[in-house]
């Protein structure tokens, strides 16, 4: 069976994410389509969802707006799986918390219980690259690249640390749920992404 | 995935750092021009008090742009525009959770190394400002902090991406209210980029060499962006963007995202207008939406706009030709 992958594409690098999940498809030779969604439609025919990497404030208005944030709740609450990047780890938590400003009343979708902080790292002087590993879901090197990144401080009993910079968790799972701090597709390693697009087809068969 | 052209190993402002014991790297071409990708589809407004940045930020704002005046009122002003000062930059960056970013003249490099310091997330090296220097712009492979360059043509990005910048907005002319500049400048470099492409595919070396003469840049860089068919770097359009279907207007030309500068906060509108030009950023290619977001908006509220033709003060042409 073939698998629809969507990119959210409200705002942040959608382009981006396309290109390293049509790669994946690609190289793992699957039946697919990957394509920028962005209406309560588009999204409700979708096997598989990457929340980009952008700003999470606007992300969350936005999609209020149109009413995609409601049918994508709907969706990964029943199973639909999930890639949140940076901002989009934002908007699968159930609150956030900025480092300076404190807590944000944004709009989330409230999928993961952890405790996030947002521009955990420093403003863009400090955003930075580095070696992480991400070892349970088998890719032991892996350069993280950290932009204004959020981290996650705390979290519940149902998820899984995927992978910690320092003391700082950067990457979880729940499930079909991923969210990572940092942006695999601004580099050419496209295993966190491979690794998404097999979990989406596991779950569409 | 991100083209990494023009990347110089010997940049001072990459830097080896640590987390702890975690080994780490600041200011690579890739943290730098990977910012501005994060602000992709979005509005960048240009804001003068924490009351603007917190609009901005509420109407759902990508980042804000502090200066010390709106460009429409640096025009009326005259005399010599400056960086914005830095106490109200601070007091700005810790009152919204978006990027901040601030203007410093063209070719003042102590002016941005003051902004690296006060720690704004971009710095735009803007003709909005008076330039310091008429014949250089800033090194910016030198800088942590990512920079964002003006250009009319092709060639003035490719020249500003080798100096490293890791952002381009096409200038426009600001403080008009009058789109009619930032159309005519992403017309071209879109024009330019379908010229070099088609050399590119054709295989006719000979002619990227020409047009890298011609441009007065490395071969090396024609032929990235003539094999990507588009910039290397994140490309917004400003200047003059004042309505809805304006910054519709631009995101249908194939733009990264928007600038917006004396065309919210010099309307009386302010609020509402500042609302539904993001809308309109973002649902661009949904015509009803865009009616929807220009029906937010009042016209008799909006920036009384200024004839290009008439302007003793073109923005645009300030700083060195090279």
């Amino acid at each position: 069976m073939s698998i629809n992958v969507g990119v959210l594409s409200i705002q942040g690098d959608v382009e981006e994410n396309i290109l390293s999940a049509k790669a994946a498809i690609d190289e793992l030779k699957i039946d697919g389509k990957v394509a920028e969604v962005k209406t309560p439609d588009e999204i409700s025919s979708l096997d598989g969802l990457i929340i980009p990497g952008g700003e999470s404030t606007t992300i969350g208005a936005l999609s209020l707006v149109n009413g995609s944030l409601k049918v994508m709740k709907d969706k990964i609450e029943n199973g639909m799986p999930v890639l949140g990047i940076c901002a989009g780890m934002i908007m699968l938590s159930k609150t956030a918390s900025d480092r300076v400003i404190g807590t944000t009343n944004q709009p989330l979708l409230d999928i993961l219980d952890i405790t996030l902080e947002r521009n955990s790292f420093g403003r863009q002087k400090e955003s930075f690259e580095a070696s992480i590993s991400l070892d349970s879901i088998d890719i032991p090197k892996f350069n993280g690249v950290f932009i204004r990144a959020p981290s996650v401080s705390g979290v519940g009993s149902d998820i899984e640390v995927l992978s910690k910079l320092d003391e700082k968790i950067v990457a979880v799972k729940k499930g079909n749920v991923i969210g990572t701090s940092f942006h695999p597709e601004l580099t050419q390693d496209i295993s966190l992404h491979k690794y998404f697009v097999s979990l989406v087809q596991q779950q569409a068969n | 995935m991100l083209p990494l052209s023009g990347q110089r190993l010997d940049a001072k402002g990459i830097i080896s750092d640590k987390i702890n014991s975690v080994e780490t790297l600041r200011g690579s071409s890739t943290v730098k021009r990977g910012f501005a990708h994060m602000l992709k589809n979005g509005v960048v407004m240009d804001v003068t008090t924490v009351e603007q940045a917190q609009i901005a930020e509420e109407a759902g704002a990508v980042s804000v742009m502090v200066l010390d005046k709106l460009p429409s009122e640096v025009r009326k002003a005259g005399g010599v525009a400056r960086t914005a000062s830095i106490r109200i930059i601070e007091d700005i960056m810790n009152s919204v959770t978006i990027p901040v970013m601030a203007k410093c003249r063209i070719g003042h490099v102590n002016e941005a190394l003051v902004l690296q310091e006060t720690d704004v997330d971009m710095i735009d090296e803007s003709e909005v400002l008076t330039p310091a220097d008429e014949f250089h712009h800033i090194w910016k492979w030198d800088f942590t902090t990512p920079v964002v360059n003006g250009a009319r043509s092709l060639a003035e990005a490719l020249r500003r991406i080798e100096e490293g910048a890791s952002m381009i907005r096409t200038k426009g002319e600001p403080g008009t209210g009058n789109v009619a500049e930032a159309v005519t400048h992403i017309k071209k470099v879109n024009d330019e980029l379908r010229t070099i492409k088609a050399i590119y595919d054709s295989g006719d070396n000979q002619d990227l060499v020409r047009i890298a003469r011609e441009f007065k840049v490395s071969y090396d860089i024609v032929q990235q962006t003539a094999k990507l068919g588009r910039l290397p770097v994140v490309n917004f359009a400003a200047g003059g963007i004042a309505t809805p279907a304006d910054a519709a207007y631009l995101m249908s030309l194939g733009c990264d995202g928007i600038f917006v500068g004396s065309g919210i906060f010099n309307a009386n509108d302010a609020r509402e207008r500042a609302r539904a030009i993001v809308l309109a950023t973002t649902f661009w290619n949904e015509p009803d939406k865009v009616k929807e977001a220009q029906k937010m908006i009042d016209e008799r509220q909006s920036m009384i706009g200024l004839d290009v033709k008439t302007l003793e003060l073109r923005m645009q042409d300030r700083g060195s030709s090279l």
